[in-house]
């Protein structure tokens, strides 16, 4: 691995002559009537770890398996590291899956279930047997490789699935919610690990998940999707900061919404009319728009400021009353209702250590956020 | 007390007389099978001992009062002359032979129909398992006597294969040991079924996917992955039908020719021409332990290999 990273590098997405490892070209799904991925475009590099982030049912798991050859394209083009996938077996594709309930083999041990792709490739003896040891101790499984899977934890078949889909050194790794079965402590560990396998051996990852904050730790990139089509494709941050649409938005952590028109559109901002806030938003740096179109303002809640004292010179203000107060340790998150009923989420880090809350149940607070905490959504 | 369910008050009853609910549904099956199972098993072990005669019943007493005396005659005599004369032995080696190799068949003839009807469409799956079921509507005389209608010189299959030219004369078929493995076959067929259906049924997909992600060709798949997880059902299924075939009378009876020899024609021989209950039921005794013991041995083998596995 190289010590220095050069920018194009850790970004190859950004880099116009970079070559994508994995091409999905206008691939479309169906079953029957019901269409499960429609016309999904995917560029994804070499070393990359991308998330497919979605509800239940929004194609991400379709899509995988139309990656690992389960499921073929009703029309679209899968292409792995220059390689048209159409028609390739599972069997003989570069791809290799974690499986969500990991479906480790019940009858073989540990070791042989590792093993089982080793000998396929109708490798030596002698080399299957160094390559099980050098991946279990990689995943910290040394001691089990006589164990069956019935006599494993859930995260240590969590190991073992990943071992045995990491052997064969795939050039492309499938990960269906590869955490999804463990409680949480364990699952934000993992996390990293992962992360740590993924950096050694440099493979590429795919990896789907219904979980964000997962998508958030893991991934180099997130494509998020709903109703079987790719709505923003970004980096964790992009992701989060600027979310495409409210859908993205609202999916992505926590966010308060407004409602609103576009009341003018300047070289560097808009400003929306908001009735729900009751307040004319501005937004720098923004889309530029209709005047009179509808959209509406995303604001974070960790971004707005909520103090009793006048808030100075940030450029959206509002005031309302302290609803609900929920202390969560790190942080407290507070429920204000606007004078006009609206109810704005704000969370607050809880930087000093007192017993009392400064703020209390019905008190009048001021809330405000600098102008370039909000983004525009269309709907 | 009195308000108490009646349910209750009977437990409340039984429990005082030292007996909880668990013992009792326990012991409905234990009753049944020591009154139609063992004391039946230990009649025909008594008079397999016993001296045969023409009386009736037409053998003699095993325990007898002589002169003051309390007497116990214990023949050995009916075991070693299964012993000593061949027709004995060679029935039993016949009969596990013929059961063995239907067993087989039927193995290799159901194992695929089985797989296909847990894969196939859930609301499918219903009217599939009907139609191997659907047999056991007719009598299994009536069914294995339409056998020899088509088995026969002149029968079905004869007529059309001469039909279409493809044979000048009649195959010989009935009266063959060839006929006693179709009847066999075909008559327990949905015994080597269902337990294969219902083993492979619960087979989850994701261990095959798996197996293809690594590499595995179709076939590769089946030996290593779907025919070791259905171990326990291919086993269940060649035991339904590898024990009743051991015993079989009727097919061979009906379908094979004197060459045929199993063993439970020999037994009916012996007990409805020879009238000879003492040897008829050695006989008996005698197949029951060559059912039993391989039963133990691999019943002994599965529990090995799992406590192996603990």
């Amino acid at each position: 691995m190289s010590e220095v990273i050069s920018s194009s590098d850790a970004r190859p997405w950004t880099d116009p002559n970079a070559v994508p490892f994995l091409q999905i070209k206008n691939v479309t799904k169906k079953f029957g009537a019901f269409t499960s991925v429609y016309d999904v475009s995917l560029d994804i590099y070499k070393g990359e770890i991308f998330c497919l982030l979605g509800g239940s049912g929004c194609g991400k798991s379709t899509l995988l398996r139309m990656l690992s050859g389960f499921e073929a394209p009703t029309s679209g083009q899968i292409i792995i590291d220059g390689q048209d996938q159409a028609g390739i077996p599972p069997y003989n594709r570069p791809t290799n899956m974690m499986f969500q309930t990991y479906a480790l083999f019940p009858h073989m041990t540990v070791e042989k279930n590792i093993a089982y792709g080793l000998k396929r490739d109708g490798l030596p003896k002698a080399e299957i047997a160094t390559r099980v040891t050098d991946i279990l101790s990689l995943v910290q499984m040394e001691g089990f490789a006589r164990r069956k899977p019935h006599q494993l934890s859930g995260g240590q078949r969590q190991r073992v699935a990943l071992a045995r889909s990491l052997v064969k050194k795939p050039k492309l790794l499938l990960l269906d919610e590869p955490l999804g079965a463990l409680d949480k402590k364990l699952r934000e560990e993992t996390q990293f690990e992962l992360i740590k396998i993924q950096e050694s051996l440099g493979v590429t990852f795919v990896v789907v998940t219904h979980d964000q904050e997962e998508a958030m730790t893991l991934s180099s990139r997130i494509g998020v999707m709903t109703a079987g089509e790719i709505v923003q494709v970004g980096t964790p941050r992009e992701i989060y900061e600027y979310p495409r649409n409210r859908f993205v938005a609202d999916f992505i952590g926590s966010v308060n919404i407004f409602e609103g028109r576009i009341a003018e559109d300047g070289e560097s901002h808009v400003i929306v009319a908001s009735p729900e806030a009751g307040l004319d938003i501005y937004v720098p740096h923004s889309i530029s728009g209709v005047i009179g179109q509808k959209v509406a303002v995303a604001v974070r809640p960790e971004k707005v400021m909520i103090s009793k004292d006048d808030l100075g010179g940030l450029r959206n203000k509002l005031t309302g009353t302290v609803d609900e107060i929920a202390y969560m340790g790190d942080a407290s998150v507070y429920q204000i209702r606007l004078d006009n009923g609206k109810r704005v989420r704000v969370t607050q880090t809880n930087l000093t250590r007192s017993e009392e809350s400064t703020l209390n149940y019905g008190d009048r607070v001021n809330l405000g956020w600098d102008g370039s905490a909000g983004v525009v959504v269309t709907s | 007390m009195s308000n108490l369910p009646l349910g209750s008050r009977i437990g409340a009853i039984l429990g005082r007389m030292g007996l909880k609910g668990r013992t009792l549904v326990i012991a409905i099956p234990t009753v049944w099978l020591l009154i139609f199972f063992l004391i039946p098993f230990l009649v025909v072990a008594k008079i397999s001992f016993s001296v045969a005669a023409i009386a009736r019943p037409p053998y003699l007493p095993i325990v007898e009062w002589v002169d003051g005396f309390f007497r116990i005659n214990l023949n050995f005599g009916n075991y070693l002359f299964l012993l000593e004369d061949p027709l004995y032995v060679a029935a039993y080696l016949g009969s596990v032979k013929i059961a063995g190799i239907s067993t087989l068949i039927a193995l290799v003839i159901g194992y695929p129909m089985a797989y296909l009807i847990a894969r196939s469409e859930p609301d499918r799956r219903n009217l599939l398992l009907m139609l191997v079921v659907l047999p056991f509507w007719t009598s299994f005389l009536l069914r294995v006597y339409a056998w020899i209608g088509f088995l026969k010189s002149n029968g079905v299959i004869n007529n059309f294969l001469m039909g279409i030219g493809i044979i000048d004369e009649p195959l010989v078929m009935l009266q063959t040991d060839f006929a006693v493995y179709v009847g066999i076959v075909y008559t327990y067929l949905p015994f080597m079924i269902l337990p294969l259906y219902a083993n492979l049924v619960k087979l989850d997909e994701a261990y095959l996917e798996a197996s293809a992600d690594l590499g595995a060709r179709p076939v590769t798949t089946f030996f290593t992955v779907t025919m070791p997880l259905s171990l326990s059902g291919i086993i269940a299924g060649c035991m339904l039908v590898f024990i009743p075939a051991v015993g079989e009378f009727v097919i061979p009876a009906l379908l094979g020719g004197p060459d045929t020899l199993m063993i439970g024609q020999v037994l009916w021989n012996e007990f409805f021409s020879n009238r000879d209950w003492p040897i008829a039921s050695a006989v008996a005794i005698v197949m029951l332990f060559v059912l039993v013991i391989p039963i133990m041995l691999l019943r002994w083998a599965q529990s090995a290999g799992e406590g192996e596995a603990q």
